[in-house]
């Protein structure tokens, strides 16, 4: 019993992380339809933001107060991230719109070019983030114990999830975003300014994905090539879980993570990660467009 | 149409981020590089043959791609080794001139480049390599112009060719007597756990038949791909399990996930032991001393290793390289070997191959670790082996260290335990 519960613990924990990284992600290739390679190196400026904030902590402030450092990074890197994200819109993407291939090419470039750069700054080795206390150790239910990380990033993507839907859903510039991504013309003739909506919504992709990074200071390793760990399974979520939709990359996401975690349980790893693999191909044979379709008035 | 088309290229996206992850992925050992990976990618196609004053020799590691951040640091502590010798004199009374060459972590570069630096510049010989595909890569080209090349990692050992040297350990001076040790003090039920290519399974390989030999109790092993980052459910199992020691072969990042979720998990080194065989201080950088604190290692060699050689070489090399730079084993296995090699050189009053080898027998020179013998019957070389604790400063103290230099024997001869193994694995 025991075990059931622990592996779906496990399981929904990976389905959030897996959420995390592939939110901003949704928005950009699922909303906008651009490829974007440079997401994973987004991730990975938001996980050196978090590292750059401890260490002015650790320097500067009392460490009493040394806590807070990963409660201001994450609005810290949601905004630079979104700033990046916004500057790469502007100077690359916007002329790149019709060209899918030119920009799976351009923004790999760019995600070499940020992984350089991470690197002449920070070094080539990865570098330590020290998680808050609040964050170490784990809730104790019977004889399990549940990491306070996992259940901090579940709670995280849940928010993440939330504001996403709201404003999209609930908040008039939101709906512009979608009457822009589902009929760009009419939109334009309706006096939305698409250019302007067009870099708010790569920017708010990219802020996501400065999100996940922050967070995943918590599990694993921070150097300049976090991303590339990261970004097969962001696109594995938005494609099975159906371009364009929002709950299609969240049931894709929980999805993944409890089948990959209790083939991982039962076999291992190794053959965990095959067996998801193959799952996923069945998966798309059967359903091309994925779990959820989106409908759309564009003609494509 | 357009859908169509776009499925393509998602799909070609994604095989070609794969491919960067596969390679990504073959992270051999440890992580040690006290500045960034890309300076010093200086090419000395300059050259025009010996001048007569000075001997080239070759360092080739990757100073660009996925292992330049562990090969960097070993190919600046040759170079400070071959500025050491110069400034007292020289080899033969000539200045060594190193020629260096980018490996680009890319094993057909490794080839290439060994091949140019034999035949084009015509060295005396190469310092170079990290991974074991590289090493396997520059082996028939040294062997076919009959070069020499100095290798400096530890490794799965089962081979001995007689144009490389091995300076870094063979498996019975690392794994086999950690496996002695933890026995000993730690007790006697024992999970494997590695990243999933050669080296982790081979050394498990030799582990599974020691453990047996003693009688003692494998509980489990796990392999996870390179690069592995979510270790919940194999900390279950290891729960499950609950083994005395953890045997830990990972490689590269997944280390630091591991350790930090493993101490998010609530297991500390109280509960279990976990000793790692490619871990050293530069990887405890990333990962955080204050989350693998009290975990063990086995290597030659520590910064903390209490030589007067060693406090010389820490001095130096941090004087070159920064006060924040850390050294460690493969570090210090790079350093001395460029020693041996000179002394070789000295001892043949020449620098053919043929000559340098026959005389590098029993060579001996006072390494920062200690004293280090080339054996003449198979050119690595003895090595003290040392078992170490991690401590809150990120540095390792040392538990315990053999009394002697163990003599290096990469095919496990001397194990009856290990005599189907070695035939198994030697292919």
């Amino acid at each position: 019993m025991n075990e059931i519960i622990l592996t779906l613990f496990n399981g929904i924990s990976l389905g959030s992380i897996l959420l995390l990284i592939a939110l901003g992600l949704a928005i950009t290739f699922g909303l906008m339809n651009v490829i974007n390679m440079a997401h994973g190196e987004l991730i990975m400026v938001g996980a050196y933001i978090t590292y750059v904030i401890q260490t002015i902590f650790m320097n500067y402030a009392p460490p009493e107060y040394f806590d807070l450092y990963f409660i201001i990074s994450i609005p810290v890197a949601l905004i630079v991230a979104a700033g990046i994200g916004m500057l790469l819109e502007v100077s690359l993407i916007r002329h790149l719109y019709k060209r899918p291939l030119d920009s799976l090419l351009a923004t790999w470039g760019v995600g070499l070019i940020l992984q350089q750069t991470a690197r002449s700054i920070f070094g080539a080795p990865n570098v330590g983030v020290t998680s808050p206390s609040f964050l170490t150790g784990g809730l104790e239910v019977g004889s399990l114990i549940l990491p306070y990380s996992r259940l901090f990033i579940l709670g995280l993507s849940i928010v993440c999830l939330f504001s996403i839907f709201y404003y999209f859903y609930r908040t008039a510039s939101g709906r512009r975003v979608r009457a822009v991504m589902q009929n760009r013309q009419m939109a334009e003739c309706l006096g939305v300014s698409t250019r302007k909506v067009d870099m708010l919504t790569f920017a708010i992709g990219s802020g996501f994905a400065g999100v996940a990074g922050c967070a995943l200071t918590l599990l694993g390793a921070i150097g300049p090539t976090i991303g590339t760990s990261y970004i097969i399974d962001a696109f594995m979520v938005v494609v099975v879980g159906g371009v364009g939709a929002l709950f299609g990359a969240v049931s894709g996401a929980f999805g993944i993570g409890i089948l990959n975690t209790i083939f991982e349980y039962v076999t291992n790893a190794t053959l965990g990660k095959v067996l998801i693999f193959i799952v996923i191909i069945a998966f798309l044979q059967w359903r091309p467009s994925g779990l959820v379709m989106s409908r759309s008035r564009s003609l494509d | 149409m357009r859908k169509r088309n776009f499925f393509y290229l998602l799909i070609l996206g994604l095989l070609a981020i794969f491919m960067v992850a596969c390679s990504a992925a073959d992270n051999a050992a440890s992580a040690t590089d006290p500045e960034e990976g890309t300076e010093t990618t200086e090419e000395s196609e300059s050259n025009e043959g010996n001048d007569g004053d000075t001997i080239k020799v070759g360092i080739l590691h990757s100073l660009s791609g996925t292992m330049a951040i562990s090969e960097t640091s070993v190919q600046q502590a040759e170079l400070l080794a071959i500025e050491e010798i110069n400034e007292n004199g020289g080899v033969l009374g000539k200045q060594l001139e190193p020629v260096i060459e980018d490996g680009a972590s890319d094993w057909p570069t490794f080839a290439e480049k060994a091949n140019k630096l034999l035949q084009q510049d015509e060295v005396a010989t190469i310092f170079g390599g990290w991974t074991s595909a590289s090493r396997k890569a520059m082996l028939p080209v040294v062997e076919e112009h009959n070069g020499l090349l100095f290798y400096p990692v530890q490794y799965e050992g089962m081979e001995d060719s007689p144009n490389i040297f091995y300076t870094g350990a063979a498996p019975n001076q690392q794994i086999v007597p950690a496996v002695d040790w933890l026995l000993e003090n730690r007790g006697d039920s024992f999970f494997l756990l590695g990243s999933d290519y050669v080296f982790p399974r081979t050394a498990n390989a030799a582990i599974r038949a020691q453990l047996e030999n003693e009688g003692a109790e494998l509980v489990g092993e796990e392999y996870t791909p390179l690069g592995h980052t979510d270790y919940n459910t194999v900390i279950a199992k290891i729960r499950n399990e609950n083994p005395d020691v953890i045997f830990n072969t990972l490689n590269g990042d997944s280390n630091v996930a591991f350790f930090k979720q493993l101490k998010d998990a609530g297991i500390t080194s109280d509960d279990i032991t976990v000793l790692s065989v490619s871990v050293a201080e530069e990887e405890i950088k990333g990962i955080g001393a204050d989350v693998i604190e009290g975990h063990l290692t086995s290597w030659n060699y520590y910064q903390t290793t209490d030589t007067p050689e060693n406090e010389e070489f820490v001095a130096s090399y941090q004087a070159e390289y920064g006060e924040d730079a850390v050294t460690a084993d493969p570090i210090e296995a790079g350093y001395f070997g460029v020693y041996l090699w000179a002394k070789a050189v000295e001892e043949a009053g020449t620098t053919d191959v043929d000559e340098v080898r026959e005389a590098a027998k029993g060579i001996t020179f006072d390494a920062p670790n200690g004293t280090v013998t080339i054996d003449g019957d198979n050119q690595h070389v003895y090595k003290t082996v040392r078992i170490g604790e991690v401590q809150s400063d990120g540095m390792i103290s040392e538990l315990w260290q053999t009394e002697e230099p163990v003599k290096p024997d990469p095919y496990l001869d001397e194990y009856d335990w290990a005599s189907d193994l070695s035939e198994s694995l030697a292919e």
